[in-house]
């Protein structure tokens, strides 16, 4: 009875935007591995095969049900993480996969669905007032458990997907500090990279001293503003101290390049150069499916994975590329627009976390290949070849869209 | 307020994103090009050059196979130094410059290491080529010469420099292409079209394909063969004859204007400027200015022809009616062509003669009686502009229009020529009566002296002196088989010929004589002058010849030009008797001449202009300074007339 209204309750705006995606990244991904004698292209119609089953059963599956036992998936998820330090298999470096048979199988790629479960679980529970702080710091714990977890594996660029929950919770009443500290931290992190540390003091020292006085009297608070500065002095320095003690070379390198200070093209400045030039060289139109020179050539690494986008780029041009964009920017927009006429508070945060994980991991992606951001293995939702992140991807979209679908028979 | 943030920050990072890639596809377009660089690889197919064959067919000029090891630096592993020096045989030193020259060229491209190993010195080197990674062999076809002379005929091959390839997009960077001679003049028909084909390549640099299914790729056309007017047995004895003299001979057969023979003293062996030594060698040519190896003499270098043009000046005269067979002039060593004013002459006959002696004796009194009177026919500009018009259907003062790339127009004054020189003063022929002995304002290439022969023998056309003689496949220019026919009408021109015949019975050239051929010529003298440290000194002069022969029937004409050879029947005559004998007879019954004229060197007076300083050599241009001087003796003369007035 409830399959029977499923179809004119679900939202197909979503899942056309879904199925062309999908569909566009495989594209790709066959005329990206035709250069390499690996059947990659033959694997993910499989992996797209396969998620078709699965899709029917996330919708099949009571919309009540998630909200239930949220935190029992969170548990699993988390235990799945663990589980890698012990029976993880390491590939390129990066203990994260399971192995089963030929097929790797990536937690990770689950733990953002089950952390935006769980959080949307605490958040919607009790009535829970953001600004309390212990209430703020058992949420922020819920979302740095499985980053806790994922970054010793080490996998950097899946951790680092989890700062939007910062975003989610302010849309939930975190306080905005948090979302300036964030802000200003990035902001001090970079200049750092790019000056010399004593001038982004300096820099503090003016834009507090300025602050102090253009206040007024009463707010003044002159040890408040010495304890900002001393903060942001140390946080200076001590970026300083990682980025030229801690960071590893490679580490470095992936800054250096973006900050334009290497330009070895032939060693790590490789991939971003041939990324560039891949999409550089595609002009309004593109080169055409299949006729790309740098995908047939296979000069951008990790072409089919990371920088499917570059196949956009160089062989369907400008005009290719914003149709992906949009098509994304538009799925964004219309998860973030169902999620606010939510009417329960569980499926209205869970919606914000999916728009804010699908869209960090795009914005990310693009901004890598394109040459604006830091090397980092980050997949491009929907596009990129692999199971476990079409799957991850495919399970964390299609239980908001069921939980979406339910709203009508809730109340 | 905290509802917008997240889509704000969508919308924000989405145009971001849009604005870097439009940025990178649309506003940028370095991308395309290093997108070319990167995946796509041109190779070009460069056809077999044509070969070169004589007029006999036989063969001058063939191809061998050349190749170059290149080297990608980065692929370099483990090289046995040692053993790779030793089967190319060069030094560590050189290996190590060699592979760093190329590493600074590009690690990962390939670039020539050791260019033009011939077969010989490559065959080692092949067996053992697997051994050396990152080195490989590229194959070319170079020039083999299988004759030792013609080198200024034949020009050489070289690669195209950076301003021809702005120029000609045919040509691309390392490309090769002909200079001087033939190659250079039939550079399209020798060198074919060369095919090129794309590929894609992989990010090892390796091929994997062509680029869209060679949709852009074409096909090599061969070179043609050709085959030349040269007769290579006279081309080759007419080379050694010149062995330690400076000039040239030039060779036509008049009844089509074929080219048989172009030689040019100093010359070299064309096969030097190919393979290794090849640009050691150029270099040494290039910067010999004084025995100008690389200067082909029989097409440039600009002389008064002296008494040859003493046939000009009868014929002239003849055509005009201002003598006819019969008219006698005196001469006593010499004549007074003004007062005060005397021109000497050596023909040691007093009294009286006609036209035939003044030719075989080479009167200087004679022909400039003739001169004065056919420039007196008409008022004067107008009378030096006759004579001028009648001259040039010779084909003189002007270029030739001949296949080969080089040459000179030499000159033929004209009434505007003397309106520069003398501006404002009037002149008459006694002022310009140098003109009638091939002094004064006459300047002729050697090839034009021969031409004019060529249209004496015919008795009044000739057709533009060429070099080829066929192409495979072509027809050759119709401009070399279009008569050209002189303003001289053919009745004049027996008893000019009667009297070049006699110049081998009774005249200059008595000695010369060849049993059983009919040879008509003309002996002459160049005075030049030359810097020697600093100071113009004249030099002896150049010996100059021309002829024709058979008598009737003429079968070649031929010019010849001997740097300070001396009197015009010392060297430049017989020379010019051998080559016919040689031509005509395919054999030599004068050996004594034979013998004598190998023997024969000019090196000792060479001598006196080399040596000198690098400044001097600069400032050596002899044809300049004979040009100069005789315009300034001109006009002293010129203003010693008006004094006298």
């Amino acid at each position: 009875m409830k399959n029977q209204s499923l179809s004119s309750n679900i939202d197909w705006i979503c899942i056309i935007i879904y199925i062309l995606l999908v569909f566009l990244g495989w594209l790709n991904i066959y005329s990206s591995s035709l250069s390499s004698t690996e059947g990659t292209y033959e694997k993910q119609a499989i992996f797209i095969a396969l998620s078709v089953p699965l899709i029917f059963i996330l919708l099949y599956i009571d919309g009540k049900f998630y909200e239930k036992y949220a935190s029992i998936i969170f548990v699993i998820s988390l235990l799945s993480l663990v589980g890698l330090f012990a029976f993880g298999k390491t590939i390129a470096g990066q203990r994260c996969w399971y192995a089963i048979g030929s097929f790797t199988l990536q937690p990770s790629e689950f733990a953002k669905a089950a952390t935006s479960l769980a959080l949307a679980k605490y958040l919607s529970d009790t009535q829970i007032n953001l600004k309390d702080v212990n209430r703020q710091v058992q949420a922020l714990a819920i979302v740095f458990l499985p980053v806790m977890l994922i970054l010793p594996q080490p996998d950097p660029g899946s951790a680092m997907i989890y700062s939007i929950f910062i975003i989610v919770l302010f849309r939930e009443g975190l306080p905005s500090w948090y979302v300036w500290t964030g802000f200003i931290t990035i902001v001090l992190f970079m200049l750092t990279l790019v000056l010399e540390p004593q001038y982004v003091i300096l820099m503090a020292l003016v834009v507090i001293v300025l602050v102090h006085y253009k206040s007024r009297i009463g707010d003044r608070n002159i040890v408040l503003s010495a304890m900002l500065f001393a903060l942001i002095s140390g946080f200076v320095l001590s970026v300083n101290y990682v980025f030229t003690n801690v960071f590893k070379q490679h580490h470095r390198d992936r800054f250096n390049i973006l900050l334009g200070k290497e330009v070895d093209m032939k060693g790590i400045g490789y991939n971003t150069n041939q990324s560039e030039i891949a999409v550089g060289s595609g002009g309004w139109f593109g080169k055409g499916f299949l006729e790309g020179t740098q995908t047939k050539g296979g000069f951008v690494p990790e072409q089919h994975t990371d920088y499917i986008f570059t196949t956009v780029g160089e062989e369907w041009g400008f005009v290719g590329s914003l149709v992906v964009i949009g098509l994304f920017t538009g799925l964004f927009l219309r998860i973030i627009y169902l999620a606010e006429r939510q009417k329960t508070k569980f499926s209205r945060v869970y919606g914000y976390c999916v728009a804010g994980i699908l869209f960090t991991h795009f914005f990310v992606n693009i901004a890598m290949v394109v040459g604006v951001f830091p090397t980092i293995g980050v997949p491009l939702p929907f596009f990129s070849y692999g199971g476990s992140g079409l799957w991850g991807f495919t399970i964390l979209l299609f239980i908001f869209i069921k939980m979406d679908a339910n709203k009508v028979n809730e109340w | 307020m905290r509802k917008v943030l997240l889509p704000a920050l969508i919308i924000i990072g989405a145009s971001l994103l849009i604005i870097r890639v439009f940025y990178l596809q649309i506003i940028d377009d370095s991308f395309k090009l290093k997108s070319e660089n990167n995946a796509i690889k041109i190779k070009y197919d460069y056809p077999e050059r044509g070969y070169i064959y004589d007029r006999n067919g036989v063969l001058l000029v063939a191809n061998q196979p050349s190749y170059d090891i290149m080297v990608i630096p980065r692929e370099l592993n483990n090289t046995d130094t040692l053993e790779f020096c030793k089967l190319l045989n060069i030094t560590k030193d050189d290996f190590i410059k060699r592979i760093e020259k190329a590493k600074v060229y590009s690690p990962r491209l390939p670039s020539v290491f050791l260019a033009q190993l011939n077969k010989n010195e490559f065959a080692a080197f092949q067996e053992k080529i697997r051994k050396f990674e990152g080195f490989y062999f590229q194959k070319r076809a170079l020039r083999d010469y299988e004759v030792d002379f013609g080198a200024n005929i034949f020009g050489f091959i070289t690669q195209v420099n950076d301003k021809l390839i702005e120029k000609n997009h045919y040509y691309k960077s390392g490309d090769l292409i002909g200079k001087q001679g033939v190659e250079e003049s039939y550079e399209k028909i020798l060198r074919g079209i060369k095919g090129v084909k794309y590929f894609q390549k992989d990010k090892f640099n390796r091929e994997i394909g062509s680029y869209k299914e060679g949709k852009f790729d074409t096909i090599a056309v061969q070179g043609e063969d050709i085959n030349l007017t040269i007769d290579a047995e006279i081309q080759k004895y007419g080379e050694q004859l010149m062995v330690n003299k400076r000039g040239g001979i030039v060779a036509i057969e008049p009844k089509t204007g074929e080219i048989l023979a172009l030689v040019t003293a100093p010359s070299y062996d064309p096969g030097i400027l190919v393979g290794r030594q090849r640009s050691k060698n150029y270099t040494k040519l290039y910067h010999d200015s004084i025995a100008k190896p690389l200067y082909d003499r029989g097409l440039l270098a600009e002389y008064p022809p002296g008494s040859p043009f003493k046939i000009m000046t009868g014929l002239v005269g003849l055509q005009e009616g201002v003598i006819d067979e019969q008219t006698t002039f005196v001469c006593n060593h010499g004549f007074y062509y003004a007062p005060g004013r005397f021109q000497g002459c050596h023909c040691g006959i007093f009294g009286p003669r006609s036209l035939n002696v003044g030719i075989y004796k080479s009167c200087n009194a004679y022909f400039s009686n003739v001169y004065l009177r056919t420039i007196g026919k008409y008022k004067a500009p107008y009378a030096v502009d006759v004579w001028s018009n009648h001259v040039k259907s010779f084909g003189l003062g002007q270029f030739m229009g001949y296949d080969l790339p080089t040459g000179r127009k030499g000159k033929i004054p004209t009434s505007k020529t003397y309106k520069k020189m003398y501006p404002g003063w009037g002149y008459s022929g006694k002022t310009i009566i140098s003109n009638a002995i091939g002094q004064g304002e006459v300047l002729m290439t050697p090839i034009q002296l021969a031409n004019m022969m060529s249209a004496v023998a015919n008795e009044g056309y000739y057709y533009t002196p060429h070099i080829i003689k066929k192409i495979k496949g072509e027809k050759i220019d119709t401009k070399f088989t279009t008569k050209h026919v002189t303003t001289i009408d053919k009745k004049y021109f027996p008893p000019m010929i009667q009297g070049l015949f006699d110049v081998y019975n009774h005249g200059t050239a008595y000695a010369l004589r060849v049993e059983g051929i009919d040879i008509c010529g003309k002996t002459g003298t160049a005075e030049n002058f030359a810097k020697i440290d600093g100071v113009r000194t004249k030099m002896q002069d150049h010996s100059i010849f021309v002829a024709f022969a058979p008598k009737d029937n003429p079968k070649i004409a031929i010019a010849v030009l001997v740097e300070n050879g001396g009197f015009g029947a010392t060297i430049a005559g017989p020379i010019a008797s051998l080559m016919i004998e040689k031509y005509l007879r395919k054999k030599i019954t004068r050996t004594d001449l034979e013998t004598r004229v190998l023997n024969i060197s000019l090196q000792g007076r060479y001598a006196k202009l080399g040596g000198l300083s690098e400044e001097v050599k600069k400032q050596l241009r002899i044809q300049d300074s004979i040009t100069n001087s005789k315009i300034k003796a001109a006009q002293k003369l010129d203003s010693l007339k008006t004094k006298k007035q």
